[in-house]
């Protein structure tokens, strides 16, 4: 799996695009990502189009970012989730955490 | 240790194994070996090498291919399972050019090839090469002997914890690999001192010792508070506390726990990320689902936790079922997953409930067939039985103290909103058991007590109707009503007296409970045929009557049950406050 980040222009947004299966092996690349972002990054917009599968790892990740991200002040987007991935994210009510559209 | 070459010293003192039927090639090897300062052992064909290999176990070969007696293809096989989990690197020695016969050397267990001539410099940096390559491996075994070494102590550590509860009652049926901790699963039971039970299966994040350790303070929570009395609110209050403060973020438990009531008949369902729980009727052969409504646990803060469940009423034969995603995802050798519509083809048809749990297991062990099977599957269920099958909770105490205080009186009264905020029970219990002449009476003093209190603050203070609690929805009702009675709750107060005093054997304990509600006709439920003059003057409602039958005949609970375990019974004050007695020893 890989994890790529798209700055946006005005420098303030960044899309995490994940491709393949989201999970325990892709742990240093994303915290990689969200650690080297620029502070001025407020919002965080997952893009899972090309996501296979996420397991509870990928959920704890996602955990890690949101709390880097400023915890309940952070705004998070996890977009384009195929039928697996949403089931997973919606068993765990990270609904409740995370705007998923 | 540093793996970069540079940094190294030249490699010296291995022990190298050459293998060559010319004798030329093995005097130039032997000579090129020895000027590197290692110690050379020479045969002359393969079946000499796989002796002086079990001999002298050497660090290196170097492998002739061709050699009489045995070639050097099958001597680097039996050497290779020789060394089993060691690496012993062989590179093969050989004058064959065409690329199939130099592939055939590595694929019979050559590590390397050399051409001859032979070039002193370059088989020198091989065996420096594989040197480093034995040294990385050597390392990696010593890791991994360490790391399971670790395991089996923690391992034993944990079985000591979880596995002090009721798992083995014949109601239950449980499928958890022997090293699933470091998976992450876990699987807990306990009985409540009332005869109740809580179950509860868990899925931390990860994999090995993180996700093993957060499962041994989740136990230690989840045994003491349940044996203790607490309700699952409050064990799952605690349990999500204590996780979220001692764990990384990012780690957290999927989990769901349930609640048996073996009086009433009914379940309290909490589910927080793991799949739906199952409930199978046995009448109907149907399948009530409930899905996971909460965040798992460790991740809110204690504030923003919701431990409120799904409440349900069951029947004898009624069972849950619990388990992690392990099932749904099992793989089989086309990486298809089980998924949940093999799961329901199992119960649709599997006729005999009974064997419903072992036909999970056999179809996820067929469907995985001989792909790797995961020791993932995790798999509780619980029958909803009557309690004289699984009998009385014993209740433990650990207090050391021989006869105890005997003579006291204790008043606890809770006021409002302290009635939301606080459980009296664990507390009351606790002091009864300083009482040595109590301890084998503490299941059932716990059941009197909580009895007498529910009916103080659910009938009295916050005026609930026990007759919501029948139909198959009443459950949920009642509850749900309760929770926003107390919420709502301004004024009210519930007083508990508790006196101790020796008799000339033994002694007695009298417990008062009073509260501030309208007080109730209890002459209608201390009889199945009231009078009707006691009814229609004291009555609170119009309905009493029918209601008092309702609750009658509510599984014998309620004011039958009370007066089964006290002594003697008493209802002052127009049903406001009772005094029940217990006297022991009991006979």
């Amino acid at each position: 799996m890989t994890v790529s980040a798209i700055p946006s222009d005005n420098g303030r947004e960044m899309t995490i695009k994940i491709t393949g299966r989201f999970d325990f092996s892709s742990h240093q690349e994303f915290r990689q990502i969200y650690e080297n972002a620029s502070p001025d990054i407020k919002v965080y917009t997952i893009d899972m189009c090309d996501a296979t599968y996420l397991d509870s790892s990928a959920l704890g990740m996602l955990l890690l970012l949101r709390d880097h991200a400023g915890g309940d002040h952070s705004e998070i987007r996890i977009v384009n989730c195929n039928e697996d991935v949403r089931k997973i994210l919606t068993i765990s009510n990270f609904g409740q955490l995370f705007r998923i559209e | 240790m540093t793996t970069n070459p540079a940094a190294q010293p030249p490699v010296q003192g291995l022990r190298i194994l050459i293998a060559d039927d010319n004798q030329s090639d093995r005097m130039i090897l032997q000579a090129i070996v020895r000027r590197e300062g290692h110690e050379v052992l020479l045969a002359t064909d393969g079946r000499e090498a796989v002796e002086l290999f079990k001999q002298h176990a050497p660090d290196i070969v170097l492998m002739d291919a061709l050699m009489p007696v045995m070639n050097g293809l099958e001597a680097s096989r039996a050497i290779k399972t020789l060394a089993d989990s060691d690496l012993v690197p062989i590179i093969f020695l050989t004058s064959l050019q065409d690329a199939e016969s130099l592939a055939e050397c590595l694929d019979s267990g050559g590590d390397d090839f050399m051409s001859k001539p032979y070039n002193r410099v370059i088989l020198k940096a091989k065996i420096n090469a594989f040197s480093r390559m034995r040294a990385m491996h050597a390392q990696l075994q010593r890791h991994n002997r360490q790391m399971l070494l670790e395991q089996q102590v923690a391992k034993t550590v944990f079985d000591n914890v979880a596995h002090s509860g009721c798992l083995n009652l014949s109601n239950i049926q449980h499928s958890l690999s022997p090293m699933a901790v470091f998976n992450g699963d876990t699987v807990l039971a306990e009985r409540k001192p009332d005869g109740g039970m809580l179950l509860f299966l868990g899925d931390f994040t990860g994999h090995g010792l993180p996700a093993a350790i957060g499962a041994m303070p989740l136990a230690e929570i989840f045994y003491g508070m349940t044996s203790k009395g607490f309700s699952m609110e409050e064990v799952l209050r605690e349990v999500n506390s204590k996780l979220r403060k001692i764990l990384p973020v990012g780690v957290f438990c999927c989990g769901a726990m349930v609640e048996l009531n073996f009086h009433n008949k009914s379940a309290r369902i909490w589910v927080g990320g793991v799949p739906d729980v199952y409930l199978l009727r046995e009448q109907s052969g149907k399948v009530e689902r409930f899905a996971s409504a909460h965040l798992p646990l460790g991740v809110l803060d204690p504030h923003e936790f919701d431990p409120h469940s799904q409440d349900v009423v069951m029947h004898n034969g009624d069972r849950v079922f619990l388990w992690s995603d392990g099932i749904v995802e099992s793989r089989n050798s086309a990486n298809e997953m089980f998924g949940e519509d093999r799961l329901n083809q199992v119960f649709e048809n599997t006729d005999n409930p009974d064997r419903i749990f072992k036909a999970i297991l056999d179809q996820v062990d067929r469907f995985m067939g001989g792909s790797d099977r995961d020791d993932d599957i995790t798999l509780v269920t619980a029958k909803m039985v009557d309690i004289e099958q699984i009998g009385m909770t014993t209740y433990e105490s650990n207090k050391g103290s021989v006869g105890g205080p005997v003579n006291w009186t204790m008043t606890l009264a809770l006021h409002d909103q302290s009635l939301a905020a606080f459980n009296p029970l664990p507390l009351v219990m606790n002091l009864l058991m300083e009482v040595e002449g109590l301890r084998p009476l503490g299941g059932q003093l716990y059941t009197l007590l909580a009895e007498l209190f529910s009916n103080a603050l659910e009938h009295g203070v916050l005026e609930l109707d026990s007759s919501l609690k029948t139909g198959p929805q009443g459950f949920g009702q009642y509850y749900l009503e309760r929770e926003q009675a107390l919420a709502a709750l301004s004024d009210g107060c519930v007083r508990l007296t508790l006196t101790h005093r020796p008799l000339p054997v033994g002694g007695e304990l009298i417990l008062e409970v009073t509260d501030t509600g309208a007080g109730f006709s209890y002459a209608s439920y201390a009889s199945e045929e009231p009078t009707a003059g006691a009814t229609s003057e004291t009555a609170p409602t119009a309905d009493s009557a029918a209601h008092a039958k309702v609750q009658w005949d509510y599984s014998g609970r309620g004011i039958s049950l009370i007066q089964q375990l006290s002594d003697e019974l008493t209802y002052l004050d127009d049903g406001r406050s009772v005094r029940a007695v217990v006297r022991w020893p009991r006979n």
